[in-house]
């Protein structure tokens, strides 16, 4: 489970790691005249990526959202089906 | 973001676009080589120089051909494939181009090179002109690359003669 906050963190996390670890990755291979360092630091990064952002970590949900308490809403039942279609019933147009 | 699937698909979408970017950058990191290749080829004995049944003139050559393509591989290259054409003008033909030999350099270290050989291919012409014939040999060279643009060139050798006469 995530909050907002968290789900928000979760995103921006996803694309600065990605993009950090594509410049760091291009840098570097670059720079060694290798492009196996390229991939092999880009693949990391990914991986890395994965592990931070993808599963349900507890400092995603910092914030957790007030879910209200099963037993008040027991006292407040959703509406019947006949009243829902009543409802529904709209006055023809001309 | 709210569920495994959903950001796992996220970071996968968004990782191999970014890898996209990163290959074209690469292929693009190539224009900023440039490469200084040089080669000679020698012929060192004309074996034989016969006109077929058919009409047409055949000619097998010894050449020696040493090259240094060192400077034509970056970061981003995966082989290079070199080939040697003789070219001349027949009064068919404005341009003919027979390919006498080609050869894959898989790696800088072997872009410095010579080879003793007779022509690989057949030296054949499409009718009876090569006698006294003034040719060129062109290295030609295609760099093939790991991602992205391949680039081709070529680099002439002019004042090259065939026998006047049949061997």
């Amino acid at each position: 489970m995530m909050d907002w906050q968290g789900q928000k963190l979760a995103e921006q996390l996803m694309q600065i790691l990605l993009l950090a670890f594509a410049a760091v990755s291009f840098g570097t291979g670059y720079a060694l005249g290798s492009f196996q360092m390229m991939m092999l630091i880009y693949a990391g990064g990914v991986f890395l990526t994965t592990l931070v952002t993808v599963p349900n970590w507890p400092f995603f949900n910092r914030h957790p959202l007030k879910w209200l308490d099963p037993s008040v809403a027991e006292k407040h039942p959703k509406p019947q089906q006949q009243q829902a279609m009543s409802l529904k019933k709209k006055p023809a147009k001309k | 973001m709210h569920s495994f699937g959903y950001r796992a698909n996220a970071l996968l979408t968004f990782a191999v676009t970014i890898l996209a970017l990163m290959c074209a950058m690469a292929s693009f990191s190539d224009n900023l080589s440039h490469p200084s290749p040089s080669s000679s080829v020698q012929v060192l004995n004309v074996n034989w120089f016969q006109k077929q049944p058919n009409g047409n003139d055949e000619v097998s050559l010894t050449l020696n051909i040493s090259a240094d393509l060192q400077s034509l591989f970056t970061w981003n290259t995966k082989q290079v494939f070199v080939f040697l054409a003789a070219e001349y003008e027949t009064p068919k033909n404005s341009l003919n181009q027979i390919s006498l030999w080609d050869g894959i350099i898989a790696s800088k270290e072997h872009a410095k090179f010579w080879t003793h050989t007779s022509n690989k291919y057949r030296f054949i012409d499409q009718g009876s002109n090569l006698r006294g014939k003034e040719f060129n040999l062109t290295l030609h060279w295609h760099v093939m690359p790991k991602t992205g643009k391949m680039f081709a060139d070529k680099l002439v050798m002019s004042g090259y003669h065939l026998p006047k006469e049949y061997r």
